[in-house]
Formats: C-alpha cells, sequence, structure tokens
C-alpha cells in the first residue's frame, strides 16, 4: 500500500572520466532514467571509501550504487579493482548486519555508455524499491520507556528516605 | 568525605565494562599518590566508599575531572552519565567501552529480547523454568521496586552526553593514562573532543619488516605459525595496526600476535571499520571478482567481529538492524 507511493532515495557514486560522462551523455542524448538517484562524482570509484557508504546508509539513504571504468579500463590503471574488492568487502559486513544484498550495487560504465547507465539505475531503483524503506536511524532507537527511566531514577532518589548522621 | 584546600576533586566511574578500566589506573603504579597529592578523590565506586547521593548532593560543576569507563546499555548507567556530566567540569571518555563501546558493544548484534532469551533461558547452566526474566518494575508488599531498564543497544557516552576528552585502549596503557594526568595537572590539554594520545598508527610503533603485501587468502591465527620478522598482514594473518592507534607500544605483534584494534581509530577516521575494510581489500591480490568473493568469505568468517571487535557501538551504522515495521521487506 505504502509502497506505491514510495520513492527510495539513492546516493550514487560516479567516477569522473566514464561513469559520470556516461550520466552527461545520457543527459544530452535525451535518455530518460529515474530521478531517485543523487549523483555524487569522484575522482575514481577506487576513491569511493567505505564509510561513504556507511555514511550515505546512516543518513537514510535506502541504497547506494557505486559506478566506475570497466575493469582494465581505469583511468588511475586498477583502482576500479580496489573498488571492486572492497565493494565484496563491504557487502559481506552489511549482510552480517542484516542489509539486504541489493541496497548496494557497483557497476561498470563508459563514457560512451549512457543508454547502460541509465537501464543500470532503472533496474536498481525498481530493486531497491521492492526492498522498501531502510530508514536505517530508526534502529537506533529505544523504546518510550528510556527517558522515563532515567528520569524515574531521579524521582526515587528524591523520594526515598534519607538517614541524618 | 573531608575535602582539601587547594585539591582538585577526582571522580572514576564504572558502566557497562569489565572492570580492567580500573584496573588500569592502578597501573601507574607509586605515580597514583602523586595522583593523591592534587587530587581529592570524591567518587570512585570501585574502590572507596561513596554514594550516589553524595554525588547528587554536589553543586554543579564542582568536581574537576571525571575519569568514566563503560558503555551505556541501562537507564541507570545514563542517568550516571548524565549526573556526572553535570557535576564535572571535565569528562574523560576513559578507555574503549565508554569512547566506542568496545566488547560490550557487539551486543548490538543482538537487541534485548535476545540477550535476555541467551542468558536467562538458553544457557546451558540456565535452569529456568518459570521463565523468570528481569523486570523494570516489581510490586511487593512493601511497594514498588524498581530495576533500571535495559537498552536495546549499546550506547558510548558521548551518544549519551557531551565529552570533553577521550583516552583510547583495551584498557589504557599506564603510560598514556599518566601522559593525560599530567596533561591535566599542568592544563596542557588539547582542544576539547580530542583523543589525548598519539597521532599514528600501530604499524609505525611495529618493528616488523614490510614490504608489498598482496595476498592470496587470509589465515586465521590458529592456522598458522607466522614468521616472526615479517608484516602479519603480508602473511595473510589479519592485523589491525594499519587501521589502528599507536599507544601500546605494537605489543601484540611483538609476541607474534597479531593486533586486533584494542586503541581504535586513528585521529581523522570516523568508522573504525570502514578503515580496516578499505585496507584489507586492497591487499588481495585478485582482480577477478568471483576469486575475491571467496577470499573474502572463506577467510572471514566473522566480518562485524573482525571489523568493529571494539567499535561496533560507536560506528556509523551503529549496530545489526532491527525488524521493523517501517523497514524490511516493505510488505
Amino acid at each position: 500500500m505504502a509502497n506505491e507511493t514510495f520513492e527510495p532515495r539513492i546516493v550514487g557514486f560516479l567516477c569522473n572520466w566514464c561513469s559520470y560522462r556516461a550520466a552527461d551523455l545520457a543527459g544530452t542524448a535525451r535518455i530518460k532514467y529515474s530521478p531517485n538517484v543523487r549523483i555524487i562524482r569522484v575522482m575514481c570509484s577506487g576513491r569511493v571509501d567505505p564509510s561513504f557508504v556507511l555514511k550515505a546508509l546512516s543518513l537514510g539513504a535506502d541504497g547506494v550504487m557505486i559506478a566506475g571504468c570497466h575493469p582494465g579500463e581505469c583511468h588511475y590503471i586498477e583502482q576500479n579493482y580496489k573498488a571492486m574488492r572492497r565493494y565484496y568487502m563491504l557487502k559481506h559486513m552489511l549482510r552480517a548486519l542484516g542489509l539486504e544484498e541489493d541496497r548496494i550495487r557497483l557497476v561498470w560504465a563508459s563514457a560512451a555508455e549512457g543508454q547502460q547507465l541509465a537501464e543500470h539505475i532503472d533496474k536498481f531503483v525498481e530493486d531497491v524499491r521492492k526492498l522498501g524503506p531502510l530508514n536505517w536511524p530508526a534502529n537506533w532507537q529505544e523504546n518510550g520507556e528510556r527517558m522515563h527511566a532515567v528520569e524515574a531514577i531521579a524521582k526515587e532518589h528524591e523520594e526515598s528516605l534519607e538517614v541524618l548522621p | 568525605m573531608s575535602q582539601t584546600q587547594g585539591k582538585g576533586k577526582l571522580a572514576l566511574y564504572w558502566a557497562a565494562s569489565c572492570g580492567g578500566c580500573e584496573i588500569a589506573v592502578l597501573a601507574i603504579d607509586e605515580k597514583i599518590l602523586e595522583v593523591a597529592k592534587h587530587f581529592d578523590i570524591v567518587f570512585w565506586p570501585c574502590a572507596t566508599d561513596g554514594k550516589v547521593r553524595d554525588v547528587e548532593k554536589m553543586a554543579d560543576g564542582s568536581i574537576d575531572v571525571c575519569l568514566f569507563n563503560g558503555s551505556i546499555r541501562t537507564s541507570e548507567q545514563e542517568y550516571m552519565a548524565r549526573l556526572l556530566r553535570r557535576k564535572a567540569k571535565v569528562l574523560v571518555a576513559f578507555g574503549s567501552c565508554a569512547m566506542e563501546g568496545c566488547i560490550p558493544g557487539l551486543a548490538n548484534l543482538s537487541n534485548r529480547e535476545e540477550v535476555f532469551q541467551t542468558v536467562y533461558e538458553q544457557t546451558p547452566s540456565t535452569e529456568n523454568p518459570q521463565h523468570v526474566v528481569p523486570q523494570h518494575e516489581t510490586q511487593v508488599p512493601e511497594g514498588k521496586l524498581y530495576l533500571p531498564i535495559f537498552y536495546d543497544s549499546v550506547f558510548t557516552l558521548d551518544q549519551i552526553v557531551d565529552v570533553d576528552y577521550y583516552l583510547p585502549g583495551c584498557p589504557p596503557e599506564a603510560e598514556r593514562i599518566w601522559d593525560a594526568i599530567v596533561a591535566i595537572l599542568e592544563g596542557k590539554l588539547p582542544p576539547k573532543g580530542s583523543v589525548i594520545g598519539v597521532n599514528t598508527t600501530v604499524c609505525d610503533e611495529c618493528p616488523r619488516k614490510r614490504t608489498e603485501k598482496k595476498i592470496k587468502r587470509f589465515y586465521r591465527t590458529w592456522e598458522v605459525i607466522p614468521d616472526e620478522e615479517t608484516c602479519l598482514l603480508e602473511q595473510g594473518i589479519i592485523c589491525c595496526g594499519v587501521a589502528t592507534r599507536a599507544g601500546c607500544g605494537a605489543r601484540c605483534p611483538q609476541v607474534n600476535s597479531p593486533c586486533i584494534g584494542c586503541y581504535g581509530p586513528n585521529t581523522d577516521v570516523n568508522d573504525y571499520g570502514a578503515r580496516l575494510m578499505a585496507a584489507l581489500a586492497s591487499v588481495i591480490d585478485s582482480n577477478d571478482p568471483q576469486e575475491i568473493e571467496k577470499i573474502i568469505q572463506d577467510g572471514i568468517p566473522d566480518p562485524v567481529g573482525t571489523f568493529y571487535r571494539f567499535s561496533l557501538a560507536h560506528s556509523l551504522l551503529r549496530r545489526k538492524r532491527k525488524l521493523l515495521s517501517s523497514a524490511g521487506t516493505g510488505q
């Protein structure tokens, strides 16, 4: 029911040399893709520290996409391989924290592949939409008893009998 | 407790932690007499007699320094953290638990119900046919009795109150504790919010030989006897030194045991596990996705415990996902 209106918030880290240009190309070629992705340009997919992905999730993103040059075509020779290793490492950890596989995705798109990038984005948005909202910060909330219990201690101490010296 | 003119007032408190930090304070040996010369210890439940009631009656800001160890996982601990924050001019998160959650923080892989299930029902030595678990309120003929509420998550001290300084370590090394005490005594404290310690990693203190790190598999400590001179990570053993703040003198690698990260993240790292994941991923010698996944899955059976052994509660995600109505499958 709520799903019909659920628009996933996706953060996309796109590399400057391939994938960001692919997004540019998609724009100039008037290729349509889902507006759910907020694109952040990084110099290389290898620049994407796992903490960027974790921070996006902790701030309420429903999914995170990392896009870089095809393997073997990295502007910085082999940093996209590092991105790939970090991606699998991160996925392994996030699985253990209860996150679905489909909420983070690594894709390759060259500067000529505007169409392919748009398709990757559409597919990812649809997959995340199926999973529903993530709302990670809600995991940190305690039930309503918490502050009440803390205040009750102070009250209890005030009211209890005191043995005077 | 009588109070002496001209002396500072010091308080120490112990929340959710093992007590090792209390012992670490005494590891400064005879220098504790120096501390006693400059400070009246106004509250230290582990070592001296004192009541919470006494602290409640002190004027706000009347304690000069409070060394607070332990994370926060019950309402009582939260109450004490708030109380001591109010009473102390300088509040120090003392040790890994207060700073980043430490081992108690790994309880963030469960919630209250699961913890109670394990502790009061499932452990082999437990017999509890009536399924008795702690209740917040209990009615007895004389009136109501209260127990603190046990939280779903473990919190670090700075997630509950404002913290002035951090002293990392599980437990902090005696020399670092002494450095901090000297800094406090001489009034040469770094800017508020700083970690009192060094700004480098364990690798910098480690005498092992380092060359290029390229590995085909991770070994767990029981699987190999490492060479004594080469970097442990180069031998495929997960050594957390690359991501961990120095200050311990690289004690573990020097006895052929990998660093497990008890000194927490180095300066400017906001997620310890992310830093460690990035470093470990970089040394994997493969460009094939399937092989990479296999190396990771075979070599790191417990990723959260490996990357966040001491820092889960203070990591960006803080805990394992709870099953919430607003999240999950979207059904």
